[in-house]
Parts: C-alpha cells; sequence; structure tokens
C-alpha cells in the first residue's frame, strides 16, 4: 500500500485539529475558576461542574431527556424489530412503501417534523406532554434501528433457523432461541444509535417540548441563547463525555464505521 | 427472501401497528401542515378556516423572504464546496492509512457525529468570538481583530464542521470498494501518480461525492441550531425563520407555508440529484 506524502499528512493534521477544535476548547474552558468564558489561565476548577450539579433545571432536563431517550430507543426497537422482519422476510404488497414510510423521517427536514406535529398536537389539545414527546422521538429514531435490524438480518444465514424450524421448534421458539440472539448486535447498535440521536436532538424538540419537558439540548440552546457563563460549556463538556462513553461502546460492540455508514 | 409461511397476512401483523404509528405521526401531521399553508391568517383572531394562496405569494413576492431563502441556498451551496474540498481528499488520506492509525482517525473525524449540534456551535461560538482564540490567532500574527461571530462566515465554518462527516462516510465507503491493488496496477503500466488518481481513484469517488454533497446540501438548507446561535438577529435562514413565524410572530399559516417550501425543495433536490447519482453509476459501472 501506498503510503501518504508530507502533503497529505499536513493536510490530514489541519483537518484533526479543525474537526477537534470545539471539542478541545469546551472541555478546556469548563475547567476555568473564572466568571467569564476563558481559558483557565490560573489554575484549574471543578466549580462549573458543581454549579451544573446544583442548577435544578439543568439537572431536571438531564434526567426528562435520559429518561426519553431510553424509553423512545426501546418503542422504537419494538417497532423497528417486527417491521424489519416483514420487510426483510415476506413480499407482500405495500412493501416499498412502508419501507419507504419508515424510512422517511431521514429525509424530512426535523425542521418540518417539529411543525407538523405542533399543528397535530394544537388540534389534538396534546401539547406539552411527555407521552406525545415520546412518540415524536420514536419517529426520529426509528430509521435508525430499522436500517440496523434489516443489515443484520440480511446477512444471517437462515440454516440455523431452518435447522431448528426441521427440529420441531416453533415459529416463535426458532426466533426467541435461534434468531433473536444472532442478530442481537444490530438490536444493541440500533438502540444505542437511537438513544444518542434521541438525547441529541433540538431542532424538532423545540417545537414540542412544553416548559415541564425541557430537553436537555432544548435547555442549552434557551441557556445560550440568553445569558453566556462558563456553566455552558461545564454541560457541553458533560455531554461530550457522555457521547464519547456511548461511542466507545458502540464501537467495541458493533464498529461504530458500520453503523454510521449511510447515516445522515 | 420470499417466505412459505402460510399465512400471507403475517407481514401486515409484524409491520401493522409502526405502520399505523407513523401514518398517524407522520403522514397526517404533514398534510394538515400542508392545509395550514393555505388557511387564513388574521393577526387579532388567528387561524381562518378560508382557503387563501397569499402566504405562498407572499413569501415569492416580498423581498425579505427572497433574500433569506437566497442566503440558505449560498450558504447550503458554499458548505457543500467546502465539505467536498476537505472531505474528499480526507477520505482518500484515510483509506491509505494502516490500522490501527486507520481505525482511530475515522474515529475521530466521524465521531463528533454523535455530539449534540449545540455543543459543537457553543464551542465554535467561543472560537470565533471577538475575544475568542481565532481573532487571539489573527491578532498574534499581525492582523486585525476581525468579526466573525454573527457573519455568514461563522454559520458556513460551523457548517462544514457538522455536516464533514456526511462527506467522508460516503467517500469513504466507496473507496473501500476499489482495490488498491488497481491503482498499483495503473502505476506499473506507467500511469503518473496524477493519472492513476484522475483515471482509477476519481471515479469511484465521484459516486460517494455526489450522494455524500446530497445529503450535506439537504441538512445545511434545514439546520437550525447553527444560524440561530451564530447567526445572531439579523441573518436568518429558512428554518430561523420559521421558528420565528411559529414561536414569535405566531403566524403559523406563514411559518407552514415555509416549511413545507423548505421540504419540496428538499425532496426535489434530493430527487434530481438520485437521478444524477444513478445515471453516472450506470454509465461509469457498465
Amino acid at each position: 500500500m501506498q503510503k501518504n506524502g508530507t502533503i497529505a499528512l499536513t493536510f490530514h493534521v489541519l483537518v484533526l485539529a479543525f474537526v477537534l477544535a470545539p471539542l478541545v476548547i469546551i472541555c478546556l474552558v469548563a475547567f476555568t475558576p473564572e466568571n467569564t468564558l476563558s481559558l483557565p489561565t490560573t489554575g484549574l476548577s471543578l466549580r462549573w461542574f458543581k454549579a451544573v450539579f446544583a442548577h435544578p433545571d439543568f439537572m431536571a432536563s438531564f434526567w426528562n431527556s435520559i429518561w426519553l431517550a431510553a424509553l423512545s430507543a426501546t418503542l422504537a426497537v419494538a417497532f423497528a424489530l417486527p417491521a424489519g422482519l416483514a420487510i426483510s422476510r415476506y413480499s407482500f404488497p405495500g412493501r416499498d412503501f412502508l419501507n419507504a414510510l419508515f424510512l422517511s423521517p431521514l429525509i424530512i427536514p426535523h425542521l418540518v417534523l417539529g411543525v407538523a406535529f405542533l399543528r397535530l398536537f394544537a388540534l389534538l389539545g396534546a401539547t406539552g406532554s411527555f407521552a406525545w414527546l415520546v412518540a415524536t422521538h420514536i419517529i426520529i429514531v426509528t430509521p435508525y434501528v430499522l436500517r440496523l435490524v434489516l443489515a443484520a438480518l440480511s446477512g444471517l444465514d437462515r440454516s440455523a433457523e431452518q435447522a431448528a424450524r426441521t427440529l420441531g421448534a416453533g415459529e416463535w421458539t426458532a426466533f426467541r432461541r435461534i434468531t433473536a440472539p444472532m442478530i442481537l448486535p444490530g438490536i444493541t447498535g440500533g438502540w444505542l444509535l437511537a438513544f444518542i440521536n434521541s438525547f441529541d436532538e433540538l431542532t424538532m424538540s423545540i417545537f414540542v417540548t412544553s416548559p415541564a419537558t425541557v430537553t436537555l439540548p432544548v435547555r442549552m440552546y434557551m441557556y445560550a441563547t440568553e445569558s453566556i457563563d462558563p456553566m455552558m460549556a461545564a454541560v457541553s463538556a458533560l455531554m461530550i463525555a457522555i457521547t464519547a462513553a456511548a461511542m466507545l461502546v458502540l464501537d467495541r460492540a458493533f464498529g461504530l464505521d458500520r453503523i454510521l455508514v449511510g447515516q445522515r | 427472501m420470499t417466505s412459505r409461511s402460510p399465512i400471507p397476512s403475517a407481514p401486515w401483523l409484524l409491520a401493522g401497528p409502526g405502520a399505523l404509528f407513523f401514518f398517524g405521526l407522520v403522514l397526517l401531521p404533514l398534510a394538515l401542515t400542508v392545509i395550514l399553508s393555505f388557511q387564513a391568517y388574521d393577526h387579532s383572531t388567528g387561524i381562518q378556516n378560508t382557503f387563501t394562496l397569499s402566504h405562498y405569494i407572499t413569501v415569492v413576492t416580498d423581498g425579505y423572504y427572497l433574500e433569506i431563502f437566497w442566503r440558505t441556498l449560498r450558504i447550503a451551496a458554499l458548505t457543500t464546496l467546502i465539505c467536498a474540498a476537505i472531505g474528499v481528499p480526507e477520505a482518500y488520506i484515510l483509506s491509505r492509512m494502516r490500522d490501527p492509525w486507520r481505525s482511530v482517525f475515522l474515529l475521530v473525524i466521524i465521531g463528533p457525529l454523535l455530539v449534540s449540534v449545540v455543543v459543537r456551535t457553543f464551542g465554535w461560538s467561543m472560537l470565533l468570538g471577538s475575544q475568542g482564540l481565532v481573532n487571539q490567532a489573527l491578532q498574534f500574527v499581525g492582523f486585525a481583530p476581525a468579526r466573525i461571530l454573527y457573519t455568514e462566515t461563522a454559520i458556513v465554518i460551523a457548517l462544514v464542521h457538522v455536516m464533514l462527516p456526511f462527506m467522508v462516510i460516503p467517500v469513504w465507503t466507496a473507496l473501500q470498494k476499489l482495490d488498491p491493488m488497481v491503482e498499483a496496477a495503473a502505476w506499473t503500466l506507467g500511469a503518473s501518480h496524477l493519472t492513476a488518481l484522475r483515471r482509477v481513484v476519481m471515479p469511484q469517488v465521484t459516486l460517494g461525492m455526489l450522494s455524500g454533497s446530497l445529503i450535506v446540501f439537504g441538512l445545511s438548507a434545514s439546520a437550525f441550531a447553527v444560524p440561530a446561535l451564530l447567526g445572531g438577529r439579523r441573518l436568518k435562514m429558512a428554518a430561523t425563520l420559521v421558528y420565528d413565524e411559529y414561536l414569535q410572530e405566531l403566524n403559523w399559516p406563514l411559518g407552514a407555508t415555509i416549511a413545507i417550501i423548505v421540504l419540496v425543495a428538499n425532496l426535489c433536490i434530493m430527487l434530481a440529484y438520485n437521478r444524477m447519482v444513478e445515471a453516472r453509476a450506470r454509465r461509469t459501472l457498465g
């Protein structure tokens, strides 16, 4: 294999610097002892992290986002797994339409989904409830789960399942004992990817959250438009840490490049 | 793929609940929004039940809205161009690395995709501010401090950062399908490195670049967080305009009109681009 030349490597280093710069600056400023957004020059301090944990709004939004992400990722698996089985194993009229319907939230801008949900909820009188917020996040994250479930199912060798059926296992037993364990990495990867995408979502959520159900990204957005102090950097650093942890788990479990390839 | 299952209703039993859910929460709300965009609006009484085209006419004739649409297109196009200029060579360099560096750097480049856009935008607002690191560096080399934050430049820089993974991933995938020995064979047969790059690598890369550009353009044109946080009050893009119409002006029908235009423009560009990519794929792959 041909090695990269000096120019190529310089370019590579510059790109890395560009990609990492905003994340690094956040993590540095988060440790500042000062009252303003500044690099910590006189020493490191955890005061802004303590401020975050003592801030009732941020903590409420954080737990709200965690529950929202966990619930919507789980329910998205509950929808995507049977739908994936139907799409990959049967040919029936409307199959392509169903596939397109389930993947459509990837093509529709989140902004448009946000205003569409807002209109529906206004007509139903359902604005602001947590259950409806979960429903909207299920719509947003189901395509990610479905894609990984479909990929796992299409790469599956079905002879083990057929052997189980030949040996007398029922359809459900064969699925539970043979197929499900075999596609488990796909399901787990899909769940985690769904969790992260729900946890990070801003553009759609900003239209459908109420003061009682403000998610962490929406809270951060509101905070950033009103006041800028290092607490914002501390929250951001915590979010980067959580995402990095999830990313490492995803990478170990499934290979991050495989999960993200083709993701939009 | 076909099953020998005796029950033809099985797929609908499996996919039915999800299909109903998506029908009620994707197609129905979109249809309601389309209807809303044709409903009259009165500032004192709100949304009327009368049909009107006035919102569409306002949006396509009023210079205020046209300027925002034009800015949105310009920023999205510029972002796409810069993403291609950075992402394509970077993907090529990545594909020529050896493991473990290759996997590590791929992770570094596409990993930020999973970090919330609010976080990344906030990072750029610190870097580009009047006292930010970029301005300090400019002053250090002897330039006058520049006003970058709240300009289109700031929006483009942050959008390129957010969108870069979407360009790198498809190009990298396309390169994975290319056997490095083919490029080596071209050199053996007397082709210069440049010729090999142009005749062997580029045709593969172009497909990935086209699909990457499509995603980057679509997402940039409907981006909200970046223009909202880095554009200030004056520099609106389509998404921030919709947000203002809905949550500040409370003129939902007009907001719905702009949202529908964004959606339709997005879908048209995607379809046209898809056609182009497919036609190209047929031509290059025979």
